[in-house]
């Protein structure tokens, strides 16, 4: 690391100051502003009164004078908004250890058991991960109807592994083709079985693994929306996202506050756990990319 | 006898364990079942409801290819096409450009760098509808901040009705989306640019390329598969963009938002029509694999043409 941190720092005593600050700071400085900004407005939005919301004239809208909790109090007793919370957290813990679990076999079975045509399967695993949402939720909306799932956390928890699972069996396959085969040849002549080779010496060595393809498939089944707007109708078992975008706004009056309190909320747990596992989040993105 | 029956267990447990085939399939079996069941099924499903006039709670019949006929006459499907191109392809380029610049500003030495890249990620990592309802308080027609700040510093006089004029109303969606998505092409681009080796500038600049040379003879090659793989993800996911249309303007106004994804979820979903909407998700196959192909192989042709692999 040390090393690399040298490499990096390369020719940059060359530039002079003055020309970084044009060059470097200021243009970053206008990125992280643009990118952070809606959060800011998020949040400052959030525990303004209706008083000073709307009132540009006699309060700066960049700032807050009287801080007010209503909004968040509004949103947690007097809204279905616990309900959501607790439906996605569900949804996404279930979905992910399916996901997890299916996709440690899958990945196992087609990187190190080489069975015959997994290679071709290794293939389609990729495809299914390219195939969009936008395109599977008619037929899948059809099949959640016949199956009688319509309005069920179920009907979420089984269509949420389409997209894990071809995401995290991808991102393992390339954890545990980074494991030495040697490993795997001396438990064999030592007498261990496949699956106790699997749990004992490979699960162990790929938990960076297992944490990046857990945390992203947990963001991914937190953030999901389409198949939860479209499976879902009944207030109490809708997601965050899907409960503040259609029940948050209906109405002719807009309740800026209890909006921007409901998105907020709804972002903090994946911004949370995002803080705790940078790294494993930036190995998952750019590992799922670079295969 | 025990022994016996040991020996035949352990033959069995040992055939099991010899047995790749086998043991290969019952390892694919609960990822390969909930696959098939839940997304090849629901591909071939979603095929066969494009030529039927299936309704929900109706099971329709087949008509052929009336579906995709009516689509051909159907101006709002072909405008739908045209917003689904331009937003993909303008946000595309701004998130590359943009995305691009960031990861070199974020390659050098700076102070907090890991912070700034742990923060820069956040409107990738929040749910993409929680996100936008915060860009639909910002396009407010009457509280917007940007025509606020823009009436104080005296540039306009009145209130940018951002959503509501079908132009600016294209052009918000496409800031939001590419405000979404730079992230993931800066950390991206900025993971391939680690793998270069200074030593490469230095040589470069010992021979007297200057900076930008540097950029455009050094990193850009080196950096081309990368970008061909960043770009076609992209690409895939803004052309298959939902939830930042439905959120911010529902297709509106006149229809000049609407994504052919949006559109499909409209006349399938609370129109009732799943054959209609089935046939335009099956519609989008077409493009989408045309736009993916350009993008992968557009980008990636210059691979070979440097004398690499492809």
């Amino acid at each position: 690391m040390a090393e690399e941190r040298q490499d990096i720092q390369g020719m940059d005593y060359l530039t002079s100051l003055p020309r970084r600050v044009v060059t470097t700071y200021i243009p970053l400085a206008i990125f992280m502003f643009v990118l952070l900004f809606p959060f800011y407005w998020m949040a400052i939005t959030s525990i303004k009164s209706n008083a000073e919301l709307y009132d540009y004239e006699h309060f700066s809208p960049f700032w807050v004078a009287q801080p007010t909790l209503a909004n968040i109090e509004k949103l947690l007793f007097h809204t279905p908004y616990p309900d959501w919370l607790w439906n996605t957290v569900l949804v996404s813990v279930v979905s992910t250890f399916i996901s997890l679990f299916a996709s440690v076999f899958a990945a196992y079975a087609i990187e190190r058991l080489r069975y015959t045509g997994s290679r071709y399967v290794g293939m389609s695993i990729f495809l299914a991960y390219l195939v969009p949402p936008s395109i599977l939720f008619i037929p899948l909306a059809a099949m959640v109807y016949r199956l009688g799932l319509f309005d069920t956390r179920l009907a979420l928890i089984l269509t949420y592994p389409t997209f894990l699972i071809p995401f995290c069996t991808w991102l393992l396959m390339g954890y545990f083709k980074s494991i030495p085969l040697e490993l795997e040849e001396c438990a064999l002549i030592d007498g261990a079985s496949r699956l106790q080779i699997l749990v004992k010496i490979i699960l162990p060595l790929a938990v960076p693994g297992l944490i990046s393809a857990g945390i992203f498939a947990f963001t991914l089944s937190w953030n999901e929306f389409i198949y939860a707007l479209t499976f879902i109708s009944s207030s109490e078992v809708k997601t965050v996202p899907v409960g503040v975008v259609t029940e948050l706004v209906e109405g002719d009056v807009y309740h800026w506050g209890s909006l921007m309190t409901g998105a907020l909320l709804g972002s903090l747990p994946v911004a949370i756990l995002y803080s705790f596992f940078v790294e494993h989040y930036v190995a998952g993105m750019t590992g799922a990319v670079k295969e | 006898m025990s022994q016996v029956l040991t020996d035949t267990r352990m033959s069995w447990v040992g055939r099991l364990n010899d047995s790749r085939n086998l043991l290969g399939f019952l390892f694919m079996l609960p990822a390969g079942l909930l696959l098939l069941v839940f997304l090849t099924y629901p591909l071939g499903l979603g095929i066969w409801l494009g030529f039927t006039n299936t309704t929900i709670g109706h099971l329709g019949d087949f008509i052929g290819l009336e579906n995709y006929r009516s689509l051909m006459h159907d101006t709002v499907f072909w405008l739908s096409v045209f917003n689904t191109f331009l937003y993909t392809i303008v946000a595309s380029i701004f998130k590359f450009m943009l995305g691009l610049w960031l990861a070199v500003l974020l390659n050098q030495r700076l102070p907090f760098k890991a912070f700034l890249r742990a923060i820069m990620l956040l409107p990738f990592i929040v749910p993409t509808a929680l996100s936008a309802i915060a860009f639909w308080w910002i396009y407010d027609s009457q509280f917007s901040i940007i025509s606020w700040v823009l009436i104080k510093m005296g540039w306009i006089t009145k209130y940018i009705d951002f959503l509501g004029d079908p132009n600016m109303a294209r052009a918000s969606v496409i800031v939001a989306n590419v405000w979404r998505g730079v992230p993931f092409v800066a950390i991206s681009l900025l993971a391939g640019l680690q793998t270069i080796p200074q030593s490469l500038y230095e040589a470069a600049a010992l021979d007297g390329a200057s900076s930008w040379q540097r950029f455009r003879h050094v990193t850009l090659p080196l950096l081309t598969p990368i970008i061909a793989v960043v770009m076609t993800f992209s690409v895939l996911f803004t052309f298959t963009d939902f939830q930042l249309i439905y959120v911010l303007t529902r297709g509106g106004p006149l229809n000049a938002t609407h994504l052919m994804a949006t559109l499909a979820f409209q006349r399938g979903i609370p129109g009732g029509q799943l054959g209609e909407g089935a046939a335009l998700a099956v519609a989008m196959v077409p493009f989408l694999l045309a736009a993916i192909m350009f993008s992968y192989f557009g980008l990636q042709r210059r691979k070979w043409q440097q004398g690499g692999r492809d």
